[in-house]
């Protein structure tokens, strides 16, 4: 039947949520690296016993935990992040250039084939690899150099790249998003970029249709069709149907087309999960009812999914690395909110629970499928 | 031999309990604790000197001895008090945050 185990990171700790295939009762273990923010926790595809974690605080900076036994234990690694080169400068808040400075790992993405590779996406934006299990960390600096990170400029959470989308049918080609950059893809392994942002409108830049500036907040893809992409931007849920070269709107219906989490379903690449806020000045959920919607086409049509999830009086977000789908039949659903709930279905989404209530604040979710 | 009291979070980091004693040939200044810490305990690498700015991190402080040293840089050599063990070297992690 196979077992599940997630991983939730918070503001004060990471959590090990470990299930059978029925996902009805939970072991919970936690909180590890307690009063630290815990941006992502990620396993290795390949060996899920290998887990890298990101552990921040403003005191103390950053710290890259592994874990080779699934989670029980822990031993610090690297945490040296150098930008390669002479730094230089990005666009700062009131327009004048600054100079790039690292604060944190917002998302760690492990190899899809070798467990001691893993990337790192930091704040200020850039893309990092380690191959020796996180011992060290070089730079894939060709993204910076792309041409176009002089004009990068942060948004209201930072400039971080908190999107890495490794493609399992070519180990050359990897997507990456940057708030508030867009989304960029390298198809010869990191050395050169291209920024993917053709067909993304935002209103909130000079010019909106322009080929960097746009605060992507999440990118999915299914592993069986990874050229189809889909993405929750500042505004818009956008699908690209080429690897990104062309992305249209696919918000249809939704009550609002403002959000940050994205996913695919485990088993149906057409079927695709949000999670609509009201605004971008709200940032919470439409009239205080917390709803996921699904779409079983690909985007257009939506359906709220609000079995078990508060429909009065919730004004919680779910923040980007907030979802993650597992790959039992049928596919379970994932998510945490920042009011330390993490809600979870065992049914595609048709109805949910609330596996944790009292958690601090969640700031992401993953979720392994165990044999 | 040098005592170092660590605040809460990296006395966990480090997985140690109480002080930490460190040898270090004299006169040995704060910088050179830092380096024997970091050395010691490599969880520790750039958790109270931020490497990119090799700055103390704004949030840390220096005690020597009833005094502030955090502002003094990292290259005055420690008194014999905290030499000879007689006194703790203190790095104190601010009170605040949410």
């Amino acid at each position: 039947m196979g077992k599940v185990r997630l991983l939730v990171g918070t503001r004060k700790g990471a959590f090990v949520l470990k299930s059978d295939g029925k996902r009805e009762n939970w072991e919970v273990s936690g909180p590890h690296f307690a009063g630290w923010e815990v941006y992502h926790l990620k396993g290795s595809p390949i060996d899920p016993n290998r887990i890298y974690a990101s552990q921040s605080t403003g005191w103390f900076g950053q710290i890259i935990q592994r874990s080779d036994d699934g989670g029980q234990t822990w031993q610090a690694v690297g945490n040296g992040f150098t930008y390669d080169g002479v730094a230089g400068t990005h666009q700062w808040y009131d327009g004048t250039p600054h100079p790039w400075e690292f604060k944190r790992v917002w998302h760690l993405e492990p190899s899809l084939s070798d467990p001691d590779t893993v990337y790192a996406g930091v704040e200020d934006a850039a893309l990092f690899r380690s191959s020796d299990g996180g011992q060290s960390w070089s730079e894939l600096s060709g993204l910076r150099g792309h041409g176009s990170g002089s004009g990068w400029a942060p948004g209201a959470g930072g400039m971080c790249l908190h999107t890495i989308l490794l493609d399992p049918s070519d180990p050359q080609r990897i997507f990456v998003a940057i708030s508030a950059a867009g989304a960029f893809r390298t198809d010869d392994g990191g050395q050169t970029w291209k920024a993917i942002n053709q067909g993304l409108r935002s209103e909130h830049i000079p010019d909106p249709t322009a080929e960097v500036g746009h605060c992507v907040h999440r990118i999915a893809a299914h592993h069986s069709r990874p050229q189809v992409l889909f993405m929750q931007k500042h505004w818009d849920v956008m699908r690209s149907d080429d690897g990104g070269d062309r992305w249209f709107e696919v918000s249809g219906n939704l009550p609002s087309d403002f959000g940050f989490v994205v996913d695919v379903h485990a088993h149906e690449p057409e079927t695709v999960y949000v999670i609509p806020i009201k605004s971008d000045s709200g940032h919470f959920p439409p009239e205080g009812k917390l709803q996921v919607w699904r779409s079983k086409t690909g985007g257009h049509q939506w359906e709220a999914l609000t079995e078990g999830l508060p429909q009065s009086d919730c004004y919680v977000n779910v923040l980007r690395d907030g979802m993650a789908v597992d790959r039992l039949e049928p596919c379970g659903v994932y998510f945490g909110t920042t009011g330390g709930q993490v809600y979870a279905s065992s049914d595609s989404g048709d109805s949910w629970n609330a596996i944790m209530r009292d958690l601090p604040p969640v700031l992401s979710v993953e979720v392994q499928t165990l044999p | 031999m040098i005592r170092v009291v660590l605040p809460y979070h990296l006395r966990n980091l480090a997985r140690v309990s109480g002080e930490v004693s460190l040898e270090l040939p004299t006169p040995a200044t704060l910088a050179a604790v830092l380096r024997a810490l970091e050395a010691r305990f490599p969880a520790l690498r750039g958790t109270v000197i931020d490497p990119a700015s090799n700055q103390r991190r704004a949030l840390l402080r220096f005690f020597v001895c009833g005094e502030d040293w955090s502002h003094l840089g990292l290259d005055i050599p420690l008194p014999d008090m905290v030499l000879g063990g007689a006194e703790p070297l203190l790095i104190v992690g601010a009170i605040s945050g949410g």
